[in-house]
C-alpha cells in the first residue's frame, strides 16, 4: 500500500461487513475488510473456503451488497460502476452457451452492450489471439476441452473495454499442467492490456506466481489476516517458482493461512 | 436391423394376439348366421348357446372359426379387414368423397393444427409471463392446472354450444378445445426451460448490464428450445384428441369424429376401427414431424451433437 498517493485507488475497501440472513441465523461473510487496490495490480484473494473471498469479489462487480462499510470501484458505487461495465468478471465454469460458437459467445456482451458489427468482429479477432485460440471461433464450446473453453470465457471478458477484470477461481476445475499454462498466459495477457485483475484462488503456487499482491484471509468471520506486496519481478517465467524468493512469499501465504486457522 | 427385428416380433405378437382375440368376440355371432344358412351347429339354437362360454363353442365348432374373421359387422373386427376399410377409404376412393378418410383426416388435421397453433401460442405467453411477474406466477398457474382436471368430455359440448350462440361455428369451435388441451404441456415445459438457466448464466448477464429482455432473447428463450420441443410432442398429439371430441357432441357430418360416432350408429365396427387407426397414424405423422423440425432446429443451434 505504497503507491496509494499519486494514482487514484481501482478498489477500495474502508471496514468493509457483509451479514447473510440464512435459515440458520445470520453469516457474517465479511468483517472490516479493509483494502486498497491500485491501477495495473494483480490481486489475489487467497484461503480456505468460507473466507469470503468469493464474496468480496462479488461485492465489488455488485452482485452482493454489503451490509456495512465503504466500497467504492473507480470512485464510484460498485453498482454505478456494474452500470457502466467498469469490469469483465469470469466464473468458476467457462459457462459459454452451448448454442453459441466461440466467437458468438465472445460476441454476447458486444451485442448487449450494442458494438457494431464490425467493431464486434474485430474485437472478437483481437481477444481470440490474445488467448491463443485463432482458428476455433467457429467451433461449439463441446468442441473445446475445458482450458480452451475457460481461455473462450476469458476472451469473452476481455471484449469489452473494462479495465478491470474479476476472475473468481477461474482454473479451479483444470488438471495442473493446463493450469500452469494458463497462468503463464495470463501474465503475459495481463502485462499486454495493463488491467487490474482481481483473483481468488485456494492455491498457494498460483497466487503467489501471478500477484503484485496477495490477500490472505480467513473464515468465520470472513477477515483479511495479511496482506503481502510481491517482491517478484514483473516478468516471471515458470521456473521462477524455484527461486528462494518465491518460496519465501509462498512460505508467508502459508504462514498466514495457519494463523488465520489457528484461532477457530 | 437387431432392433427392427425386435419391432417386428412386437408386431407380430399384437397381431396373432388381436386375430385370437376375433375368434372368442365374434363366435356366437357368427354361429348364429351359419346356423341361419342350414350348417350343423353345436348345441342348435342361439338360445341354447347363450349361456355357453365362447371359448368352448369355439372348440365344438371349430369350423366356424375362420368365419370369425370375415364376418361384415363383427364385434371385433379382424385385422386385415380394418387394413382392407383402411386402404379402400384412403387410396381407393376419391379424396372428395365423403367416404375417403383423407377427406375426413383432413377436416380434423386443419382444426387439430389451428388449435394447436392457439395452444402453443397461449401457451408461451403464459409462461413468459409466469416466468417474469410473481403475480402471473402466483395467479395463472393454479387455474392453468385445474383447467386441465376437467374431462374434456364434460367441457366440449358446453364450448361448442356458448360459441355457437355468440355465432361461432365450423372449425374454430374445434381449435378452440384442441387449444384447450394443447396449452398445458406448452406452458408447463417453457416455465421450465424459461427457469432453466443457472444462477451464474444470469450473474453473468448482471455484469454486462443487460436488460431483462436482452437476458430473454439472448439465454433463456434459446435455452428453453429442448424443453419447448418435448412440450410441443405431447402438446400435438393432445390438439388431435381434442378436435376429435369437439367432432363428437355436436353430431359434425365430416372429420374422424365424426366417422367414430357415423360408425357406432350403425354398428359399423371395422369403420370405428379404421377412424380409430387413421387418428393414430396421424398422431404419429405429427409427432414425427415435430421430432424432425426438433432435430434440424437443435442441430441448427448446435445443441444436439
Amino acid at each position: 500500500m505504497n503507491t496509494e498517493s499519486n494514482t487514484q485507488p481501482v478498489i477500495e475497501a474502508r471496514q468493509l461487513d457483509l451479514v447473510f440472513q440464512t435459515n440458520d441465523g445470520p453469516v457474517q461473510a465479511l468483517k472490516d475488510v479493509n483494502l486498497t487496490v491500485n491501477k495495473g495490480d494483480f490481486v489475489s484473494f487467497i484461503g480456505p473456503s468460507g473466507c469470503g473471498k468469493t464474496t468480496f469479489l462479488r461485492c465489488v462487480a455488485a452482485l452482493e451488497t454489503p451490509t456495512g462499510g465503504e466500497l467504492s470501484v473507480n470512485g464510484m458505487t460498485p453498482d454505478e460502476a456494474r452500470r457502466k461495465r467498469a469490469y469483465g468478471y469470469v466464473f468458476q465454469a467457462a459457462g459459454l452457451y452451448p448454442w453459441r460458437t466461440i466467437a458468438k459467445n465472445i460476441k454476447l456482451p458486444l451485442e448487449i452492450m450494442g458494438y457494431s458489427r464490425d467493431e464486434q468482429e474485430s474485437r472478437v479477432r483481437n481477444v481470440l489471439e490474445l488467448v491463443d485460440l485463432e482458428g476455433f471461433g467457429e467451433k461449439f464450446p463441446w468442441q473445446l476441452s475445458g482450458g480452451m473453453q475457460q481461455r473462450a470465457s476469458i476472451a469473452r471478458a476481455l471484449a469489452f473495454d473494462a479495465d478491470i477484470l474479476l476472475m473468481d477461481e477461474p482454473f479451479g476445475a483444470l488438471d495442473e499442467i493446463v493450469r500452469d499454462h494458463l497462468n503463464e498466459q495470463l501474465l503475459a495477457l495481463w502485462t499486454r492490456t495493463e488491467k487490474t485483475i482481481g483473483f481468488v484462488t485456494h492455491s498457494i503456487p498460483e497466487a503467489v506466481y501471478l500477484s503484485t499482491r496477495i490477500v490472505v484471509m480467513s473464515p468465520r468471520p470472513g477477515r483479511i489476516t495479511d496482506i503481502i506486496d510481491s517482491p517478484l519481478p514483473k516478468e516471471r517465467p515458470l521456473d521462477i517458482r524455484d527461486t528462494p524468493e518465491f518460496i519465501e512469499v509462498a512460505h508467508r501465504v502459508r504462514e498466514g493461512l495457519r494463523a488465520g486457522h489457528s484461532d477457530d | 436391423m437387431k432392433s427392427v427385428l425386435a419391432v417386428l416380433t412386437v408386431v407380430a405378437a399384437i397381431v396373432v394376439l388381436w386375430y385370437g382375440a376375433c375368434v372368442p368376440m365374434n363366435i356366437k355371432g357368427v354361429l348364429t348366421e351359419v346356423e341361419r344358412a342350414g350348417a350343423e351347429v353345436v348345441p342348435p339354437g342361439a338360445k341354447e348357446r347363450r349361456d355357453l362360454s365362447e371359448f368352448a363353442l369355439a372348440a365344438r365348432n371349430s369350423f366356424a372359426i375362420p368365419a370369425t374373421w370375415a364376418q361384415e359387422r363383427p364385434r371385433l373386427p379382424a385385422p386385415h379387414q380394418v387394413a382392407a376399410e383402411l386402404w379402400d377409404t384412403t387410396v381407393a376412393k376419391k379424396i372428395t368423397s365423403k367416404r375417403s378418410l383423407i377427406y375426413h383426416g383432413w377436416v380434423t388435421l386443419s382444426a387439430t393444427v389451428l388449435g394447436f397453433a392457439i395452444g402453443t401460442g397461449l401457451g408461451i405467453l403464459l409462461a413468459v409471463g409466469i416466468v417474469h411477474s410473481r403475480v402471473m406466477d402466483m395467479s395463472v398457474m393454479p387455474w392453468a392446472i385445474v383447467s386441465q382436471t376437467i374431462p374434456i368430455i364434460a367441457l366440449a359440448p358446453m364450448i361448442i354450444v356458448v360459441l355457437y350462440s355468440v355465432g361461432v361455428q365450423g372449425i374454430i369451435p374445434k381449435a378452440v378445445i384442441s387449444a384447450y388441451l394443447s396449452f398445458f404441456p406448452v406452458v408447463v415445459g417453457m416455465v421450465k426451460g424459461l427457469r432453466s438457466p443457472d444462477m451464474m448464466q444470469l450473474d453473468l448477464l448482471r455484469t454486462y448490464n443487460a436488460t431483462n429482455a436482452q437476458g430473454f432473447w439472448k439465454l433463456r428463450l434459446p435455452a428453453s428450445m429442448p424443453y419447448l420441443f418435448a412440450s410441443l410432442k405431447i402438446g400435438i398429439a393432445a390438439s388431435l384428441v381434442g378436435a376429435i371430441v369437439g367432432e363428437l357432441p355436436t353430431g359434425a357430418v365430416a372429420g374422424l369424429g365424426a366417422r367414430l360416432l357415423a360408425g357406432s350408429y350403425y354398428g359399423q365396427t371395422v369403420q370405428i376401427w379404421s377412424a380409430l387407426f387413421a387418428a393414430a397414424i396421424l398422431a404419429a405423422c405429427l409427432v414425427g414431424l415435430l421430432g424432425l423440425i426438433e432435430r434440424a432446429v437443435l442441430r441448427r443451434m448446435g445443441i444436439a451433437a
